[in-house]
């Protein structure tokens, strides 16, 4: 038995979980400060420890201990069962699906190599989707368990609209697996490290610019937020599936909503930003020049870079775009964003017969 | 079922409206808007960001908003040179109050000149709307009101204001005067208090 591979590796998934974990109160840090801003407030400053409120930073943790200590409420008419399971069905694939997610290349470190990604799993993308899908049964149970209309008019809507959005998904990722002829993510980031015709680097975004807009539509649509936030829309349904839910399990919807948006910005990342390439700058002249490890940080760097980048963009479009209505999320859906994926896949599928 | 014509015409116009648009297929394709929606809001962060000074957010407790010199805050009795009320026990604002909220309970003073003065005055803080009509109506001044508006508590007990502290609390609490019975020309009023 490799111990030493074992170790690094459950090394590697803490360091990832944790990461993505704090990633978390971060980014309600930046929802509601750059919310703030946004609309000519100031947002949480007001929390403090001995005096340091670190932009409003000192907020997410006062609220961590609000959510610990507040009363963890079933209602009487919830079916108990089911009403403790939703919160974890949507959790623990929010929590899993970024094990695919390749963070920088492989490191060599005493003969040994070490892939900077959790799992190198070879059905990759599809691992993926494969969890995202099992979400929509949380959804679905918080809504149902919860006996309250609110709620299972959210699940009704969250179930239509992620089925509708996740065929579009799924067409919309086709150009790029066939354009870089893999499935695995790290092919995929290693695929788009070449340049094309010598000059621009060949990113998803170059080769697939329709198939990025779609994929973000869908990515939108599946984190349920605005403007596709129909699920939980406040105006109309309190707050959808979860309005039964309170203290932590209340927190587990939240935190799941947020890594499912982080989830979504690394996907969008890793197919169609080159993942952790450096644009101009191979792996291996990065490390000819800097060192191993060094280049392994730079290459982080440049993912967290574009990560940022793409969750300040969940942020940025959620305080810009009203709600689509019912209707119009669905027309969008079915009569322009799927046919548009199909679309994708027969020009992308003729010009590389062509090509070849 | 009879269909209101009016309904009816709006419906039309949101069909035309649909079926009938002059906008290019660009605009339709919406993500033009989104574009230029985007690039508002990135305005106003970035705008906001570089100068939150700049917000119009008052950061309550420790600023102020400046109301004007006829704020209709907390009320006070007026004091007699020797200490005494001046109020008369003329019920004129009790009267006056919409709320009614003033109990006064009169007595006989001493001296003849005055006739009257309350035994009690009670003010109901929490039935009170602070509409000034018992300034308006007094005809000794003898009531009048500050900027004072911070006075929360944790019982009812303590909202309602006796003779006592009515005619103390203000000198206990360093609070600006708000509406005064009217003495003449507005101006003349604002320039004896200095706010003009």
């Amino acid at each position: 038995m490799d111990w030493t591979g074992l170790a690094i590796s459950i090394l590697k998934a803490l360091v990832v979980f944790f990461m993505v974990l704090n990633t978390v109160p971060v980014l309600v840090w930046a929802e509601r400060r750059g919310s703030a801003f946004i609309q000519h407030r100031l947002g949480p400053n007001r929390v403090n420890i001995a005096g340091f409120t670190l932009f409003g930073l000192v907020q997410p943790l006062a609220d961590v201990v609000k959510f610990m200590w507040k009363e963890d409420y079933v209602p009487a008419h919830a079916d108990r069962t089911f009403y403790l399971l939703a919160p974890l069905l949507l959790l623990i694939p929010a929590a899993t699906m970024f094990a695919v997610v390749p963070f920088a290349d492989t490191l060599e470190l005493g003969g040994r190599v070490i892939t900077m990604q959790v799992a190198n799993l070879n059905i990759g993308i599809l691992f993926v989707f494969a969890l995202a899908s099992i979400s929509v049964y949380g959804i679905a149970l918080a809504g149902w368990s919860s006996n309250n209309k609110y709620s299972f008019l959210g699940a009704i809507r969250s179930g239509a609209q992620m089925i509708s959005y996740e065929l579009a998904l799924g067409l919309s990722v086709l150009g790029i697996l066939m354009i870089y002829a893999s499935i695995e993510l790290d092919g995929i980031v290693r695929a788009q490290g070449e340049l094309l015709f010598g000059v621009l680097p060949k990113w998803g975004i170059v080769t697939q610019p329709l198939a990025f807009i779609l994929f973000t539509v869908a990515i939108f649509a599946e984190s349920n937020r605005l403007p596709f936030d129909l699920p939980e829309a406040e105006s109309e349904l309190v707050v959808g599936y979860h309005t039964e839910y309170s203290a932590m399990k209340f927190a587990l919807f939240f935190m799941a909503e947020y890594m499912a948006m982080v989830t979504g910005a690394m996907l969008i990342v890793t197919l169609f930003f080159g993942g952790w390439q450096i644009p101009w700058v191979s792996s291996e002249a990065l490390r000819a020049v800097v060192g191993p490890i060094p280049a392994v940080l730079l290459q982080l760097a440049s993912f967290s870079a574009k990560l940022l980048f793409f969750l300040w963009l969940f942020i940025w479009v959620r305080w810009t775009l009203p709600r689509f209505r019912y209707d119009q999320l669905m027309d969008l859906g079915w009569k322009t964003v799927l046919p548009l994926a199909i679309a994708n896949v027969f020009v992308t599928a003729i010009v590389l017969i062509l090509i070849r | 079922m009879p269909v209101d014509p009016k309904h009816v015409k709006v419906l039309d116009a949101a069909v035309v409206l649909r079926e009938g648009s002059t906008e290019s297929w660009v605009e339709r394709a919406y993500l033009l808007r989104v574009a230029q929606g985007l690039g508002v809001t990135l305005r106003n962060f970035i705008k906001n960001l570089a100068r939150p000074s700049r917000l119009p957010t008052i950061e309550y407790p420790e600023e102020k908003r400046d109301y004007g010199y006829r704020f209709r805050g907390r009320h006070y009795l007026k004091k007699r040179p020797s200490g005494e009320p001046r109020c008369v026990a003329c019920m004129m604002c009790a009267t006056a109050c919409p709320a009614d909220c003033i109990y006064i309970v009169a007595g006989e003073h001493p001296d003849p000149a005055i006739e009257k003065y309350p035994v009690r005055f009670d003010i109901d803080g929490l039935r009170c709307i602070m509409c000034g009509y018992c300034v308006d109506a007094c005809p000794e001044d003898a009531i009048a009101m500050t900027k004072e508006y911070e006075w929360a508590s944790y019982n009812r007990e303590d909202f309602i204001w006796d003779k006592e502290y009515l005619l103390t609390w203000r000198d206990e609490k360093i609070v600006e005067d708000g509406y005064q019975p009217y003495e003449g020309e507005i101006d003349k009023h604002r320039m004896s208090r200095g706010t003009l």
